[in-house]
């Protein structure tokens, strides 16, 4: 789960990371209200989305009067922000951070993130901040300094210690970043972060340390134990389809593709999409329905895929393994004989009672289009989708 | 032959009680699995489908010589399972359950550190050795007895691997799902060492996912111990977008990262068969065996 800059910021403060003064606003009047509590001379107005490179694409602007304010506010809040991270359809920007501007002496990375090959989270810094750490770690992989983090004793202060003093800082800075360092691993550790990053991190002219902004990623099977985080989630920043299909705890992601797909398993649902490509047509989406193929999910899945206007035939691909096949092919004509679904549907069942299946809909009076094979099925629905565009 | 299951597994079923260990335990015993004993904490003492309940994996070890848990209890007291089976000294332990969160896997990781406890999972179908014995979820009739290994990160992709596989007249030695999480216990690394022991394996299926440097680690490792038994690896994921995760949750690509083309890349490297297409799995082991067997 993602959370706003504004968000992350906050959790950030509570565990004792500095950060610069601000509030977060919804409307016009709130953003003023907020900068005229700031009492300070620069006023940064930052679109709260979750993507980022949101400067580049003008949802970042200094203000120097609360005139100019209100002027930035009126034009960042309700537009379309595109950025490297958001698509080319962008992200309307619903929400705003006003913060005091800060003079900038240096620009630092501080981040942690999961080591998946040490099984390890790992604390990473670089002198390189402000840019994207991922172009760092191809260009200059010797520019990020790491220390992994021992499960048991978390983040020692001795480790902050060597990340701060391998970014060159001394005195009360170095000690101002160790600190820094040990809040972020606090942060990340009690809210079951995936990913918390502080870019930039700043020293200031006057010599403080400051997470200029914040991104915190969280593990989405740790949400149960976190309600205040779980709270944090903001569902404007969803596709109504992927809101709707997980509260039917269906797993779905729209793509742009024109041929859908409802298969059980994300591996079986991932490999089905590629032989989609790999037999010339193009995923609509990715759809795992899970473990139990109802006529109710089958029917949920159909109105799922539907809801995306590009598709143009539908593949249904189960491998019954606890999962009956019958089953299944019982849920796929409940559903289609309820329900208007204008493009062509392929099915392939295998497995567990997949004669049983293939009885019930060769005699059922309805039509779709049986596959024998993964291959079969995924040429035969590429096939359909030209049919339909032609 | 076979790796981690054979005719000595003897099957403590952690959280045999509930509905998914009940369910799975009566189709384990179905497919003649050797299960002595269940754990439920409170219903120690009481039988469940003929089999003796314990409070704590301990107990039903000490009585009944179990040195194999599968683990069904829910996503948070699953990290506690795995821990409580590795402390009773079993030998394997593969934990079903889905939802674990990462931060109590690194936890666990750690803890094993000290044990001889090999984990298979979480989030994973289980372990199989066809016709010897079946600890996990899969449906056991799609196999059938022979010569070929299969690890895979993945469920059903599994399955339909397995049944290829069955259906080109190839049986198979073990077969593992590793699991879909970003921290899980037995990599493809670990296991590879396993089959490259094992007389009765000749070939190996190996079914990755983007995500994570598993593949890639494979690769290297496959190069560096001059591993010989064939490989046939398929990478799910070619077409999924970058920053999403696609069901698993160790399934994303982030910043840039673990990328089905970079992991393809690797195994072809090390001298891997890597298919494109997840239906020629099957085939492409046939022929890479009968040529094989022809020589």
């Amino acid at each position: 789960m993602k959370i706003h800059e504004y968000q992350a910021k906050g959790l950030l403060k509570e565990s004792g990371v500095p950060v610069p003064k601000g509030n977060h606003a919804f409307t016009v009047d709130e953003a003023v209200e907020v900068a005229k509590n700031l009492k300070t001379e620069i006023i940064v107005v930052k679109a709260q989305i979750h993507a980022g490179g949101r400067g580049k694409g003008g949802g970042v602007k200094l203000a120097h009067s609360f005139e100019e304010v209100k002027q930035h506010v009126s034009n960042i809040l309700g537009m379309t922000l595109i950025t490297h991270q958001t698509g080319p359809e962008g992200k309307v920007v619903r929400r705003l951070l006003i913060e005091e501007g800060i003079a900038i002496a240096t620009e630092l990375y501080a981040g942690i993130v999961l080591d998946r090959s040490k099984n390890q989270y790992v604390c990473m810094v670089s002198t390189e901040g402000g840019v994207e750490i991922e172009k760092v770690a191809a260009q200059s992989p010797e520019k990020i300094i790491k220390e992994w983090i021992d499960p048991g004793l978390g983040l020692t202060h001795f480790q902050a210690r060597n990340l701060a003093y391998s970014l060159g800082l001394a005195g009360d800075q170095a000690k101002n970043a160790s600190k820094t360092f040990l809040a972020l691993w606090q942060a990340f550790e009690k809210s079951d972060c995936s990913l918390a990053e502080i870019n930039p991190l700043v020293v200031t002219e006057s010599g403080d340390v400051l997470a200029l902004d914040a991104k915190m990623n969280f593990d989405d099977n740790a949400l149960y134990r976190q309600p205040h985080i779980n709270e944090m989630r903001d569902l404007s920043e969803e596709l109504e389809s992927e809101i709707e299909a997980s509260k039917h705890k269906l797993n779905y992601i729209k793509l742009d593709g024109n041929v859908g797909c409802m298969v059980n398993g994300a591996g079986l649902a991932m490999a089905t999409m590629d032989i989609i490509k790999l037999s010339g047509g193009e995923p609509a989406n990715f759809l795992d329905v899970g473990g139990v193929a109802s006529a109710e999910t089958v029917a949920r899945g159909f109105q799922i895929i539907l809801s995306d206007p590009a598709v143009q035939s539908i593949l249904i691909n189960i491998f019954g393994g606890i999962v009956r096949c019958d089953r299944v092919a019982q849920g796929v004509i409940d559903a289609l004989s309820q329900m208007d679904v204008e493009v062509p549907v392929v099915i392939r069942l295998e497995g567990t009672n997949a004669k049983e299946a293939a009885n019930l809909l060769e005699n059922a009076d309805l039509d779709f289009i049986v596959a024998t094979s993964l291959k079969d099925g995924a040429e035969k629905a590429v096939k359909a989708a030209i049919g339909v565009k032609s | 032959m076979s790796i981690l299951v054979d005719g000595n597994t003897r099957v403590v079923v952690q959280g045999i009680t509930g509905k998914e260990g009940s369910f799975h335990t009566s189709q384990m015993i179905e497919y003649n699995t050797n299960i002595v004993a269940g754990v439920t904490p409170g219903k120690g003492g009481q039988k469940f489908l003929n089999i003796p309940i314990f409070n704590t994996v301990k107990e039903a070890k000490k009585r009944t010589d179990a040195n194999t848990s599968v683990i069904f209890v829910p996503p948070p007291f699953a990290a506690d399972a795995i821990m409580e089976a590795a402390a009773s000294g079993l030998r394997l332990v593969v934990c079903i359950t889905e939802g674990v969160p990462a931060s109590d896997m690194v936890k666990v990781k750690n803890f094993l550190n000290g044990t001889n406890t090999t984990l298979v999972g979480p989030n994973c179908p289980g372990v199989i050795t066809p016709e010897k014995g079946k600890i996990g979820i899969m449906p056991g009739f799609i196999h059938s007895p022979g010569n070929i290994g299969v690890i895979s990160r993945s469920g059903t992709l599994t399955y339909e691997a397995v049944d290829q596989l069955t259906k080109q007249g190839l049986g198979q030695s073990t077969c593992i799902g590793i699991g879909g999480d970003p921290v899980i216990g037995s990599n493809f690394v670990d296991l590879l060492s396993l089959f490259a022991h094992d007389d009765g394996t000749d070939g190996v299926v190996l079914i990755g996912e983007i995500g994570g440097t598993a593949e890639e680690e494979a690769a290297e490792w496959v190069v560096n111990n001059h591993f010989t038994k064939p490989i046939v690896a398929f990478i799910a994921g070619q077409t999924a977008p970058p920053g999403r995760r696609m069901g698993h949750a160790g399934a994303i690509i982030a910043g840039g990262k673990g990328t089905a083309e970079e992991k393809m890349k690797a195994l072809k490297k090390a001298g891997i068969t890597v298919v494109d297409s997840p239906s020629e799995i099957g085939t492409t082991m046939k022929d890479i065996i009968d040529k094989r067997n022809s020589d």
